[in-house]
């Protein structure tokens, strides 16, 4: 997931600093604010294989890439990822492992200690069992701590990712009491960021302003408390702030995602983007796929803004916000990210947060990341 | 009396870099770098100048010695200098110092 607010702000001068390998998109969890395609069965039998990876990873470094994550879909998922690390260590990247906990072990934990792993991000829902298991479609809450206690008894570093939405964001203080139990080391509150799965469940998954203020609470209230020992990064939506986030630093400037199928992503979003085409790895090699590719150049730097970016004093700092969004809310992704408060298309995202908070409103299921799901959505789209 | 342990860099402390901190040279940025959970810092010559001798081996004097050898001209600029950035780097979490 990209990180919002946690990111340093730095300039690459030209480099993809941040190297993402989505290994795969299979994850044994439904997370119904996945942000995978929705289609992501699309990537099964196409996979790159390991000395694809390897190919990347070697491609990688030569363009000035430092750090590394490996994600998914659940990446551990890939019997090849302990060699994948290795060799992503050989060659001097700072790796890190983005997973759900499940398939993670301790002879594989051991593995990857050998393999020079740096460092784990962790993703954990709620500090309730039943509602964990039931967000999540599976039983794993139990199995997510002893994997959080594990990874800590093997002196990595651990950031503890929760997303947070409705069903969770009143359960913050008790989260951080259990981050703090497990010697978490940075604690990452993520605002989901409504693009797939979690856009089809927007109206179930936003919380309430008066929610984040509460949560915004016992985040300041554990920092005084815990000073030092863990780092908390904790950001107000931009959905309620009027104000965009300066996603992935600007598109092509820093970030480089490549899918399990090898397509080059500027963000792992990028791809909903249905009138952009993204080759792969298979057809290029990095170099060309970063500096040449069509894809990455067309909103690189700021020459693709209209109004009200163009004149805008802060189009340095936050690149016109979210071309994703801009493209997924307005039909166009040169305009103006919506959760922008001077864009003229703010009002859908104003009146999104209004209907998630209307007690009136009809509620329905959380649909829930399955295949079976994403072909029903498939026919729905097909026939209106 | 109690005994009030300091923030302030003691001429014999010995620093290293905090073990969530990988530090190194880059060839691709021609500097050196440390890398973090989500964090890429990459540091001006006096700041790699004075991390690589966080080495657990280095006192604070020695360092000033050699920062002196390296950078000729205002010793008590120099010495100032490493003391100041000890404690910034400290507060900020890249070194530790040593038991
Ligand atoms: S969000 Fe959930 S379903 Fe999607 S890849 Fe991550 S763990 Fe799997
Ligand atoms: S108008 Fe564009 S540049 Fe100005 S604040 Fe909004 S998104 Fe940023």
């Amino acid at each position: 997931m990209p990180k919002d607010g946690s990111v340093v702000r730095l300039d690459g001068e030209g480099k993809p600093l941040w190297l993402v390998l989505e290994l795969t998109y299979r994850c044994p969890l439904k997370c119904p604010w996945c942000s995978n395609p929705v289609d992501f069965d699309r990537c099964n039998g196409n996979e790159l294989d390991t000395d694809e990876w390897k190919r990347v990873l070697r491609e990688g470094r030569e363009l000035g890439a430092l750090q590394l994550g490996f994600t998914g879909g659940e990446p551990m998922l890939r019997d090849d990822l302990e060699e994948l690390v290795a060799e992503a260590t050989r060659l001097g990247y700072y790796t890190n492992l983005i997973t759900s906990g499940v398939g993670l072990n301790e002879g594989r934990l051991v593995a990857l200690k050998n393999a020079g792993l740096k460092q784990i991000q962790l993703s954990l829902q709620s500090s309730d069992r039943a509602l964990t298991d039931s967000l999540i479609g599976a039983t794993a809450f139990d199995l997510k701590i002893k994997v959080a206690r594990m990874i800590k008894s093997y002196g990595f570093p651990m950031v503890l990712n929760v997303p947070v939405f409705r069903q969770n964001a009143d359960q913050t203080a008790e989260i951080l009491a259990l981050a703090e139990d497990i010697g978490v080391d940075y604690l990452e509150f993520a605002n989901i960021q409504y693009y797939n799965w979690a856009m089809i469940n927007r109206e179930e998954l936003l919380p309430t302003r008066a929610q984040l203020e509460r949560a915004e609470a016992a985040v300041k209230a554990a920092r005084e408390r815990l000073g030092d020992r863990m780092t908390i990064y904790f950001v107000i939506p931009d959905y309620f702030e009027g104000k965009p986030k300066a996603c992935m630093n600007g598109w092509g400037s820093i970030h480089l995602t490549i899918a399990p199928d090898g397509a080059a992503l500027p963000c792992q979003e990028a791809r909903l983007m249905t009138d952009l085409a993204f080759p792969t790895v298979r057809e290029h090699d990095l170099a060309w796929l970063w500096n040449e590719s069509p894809t990455f150049r067309k909103f690189r730097g700021l020459d693709w803004m209209r109004e009200p970016c163009s004149s805008c004093s802060e189009k340095e700092t936050d690149f016109g916000g979210c071309r994703c969004q801009a493209y997924l809310l307005t039909g166009d992704a040169c305009n103006t990210d919506p959760a922008c408060g001077k864009s003229p298309h703010h009002g859908l995202v104003t009146d999104a947060v209004a209907r998630a908070a209307d007690p009136a409103r009809t509620l329905k299921p959380l649909v829930m990341r399955t295949e079976r799901a994403a072909r029903e959505l498939e026919r729905e789209a097909e026939h209106g | 009396m109690t005994e009030i342990k300091q923030n302030h860099p003691a001429a014999t402390d010995r620093y290293g870099v905090n073990p969530m901190y990988l530090f190194r040279w880059e060839d691709t940025q021609n500097a050196y770098v440390l890398l973090y959970p989500e964090g890429i810092v990459k540091l001006n010559q006096t700041a790699g100048e004075i991390i690589k001798r966080c080495d657990g081996e280095h006192t604070v004097a020695d360092m000033v010695i050699e920062l002196q050898q390296s950078f000729p001209g205002d010793d008590e600029r120099v010495a100032d200098g490493v003391y100041r950035f000890l404690e910034v780097f400290r507060a900020k979490g890249w070194i530790r110092r040593q038991a």
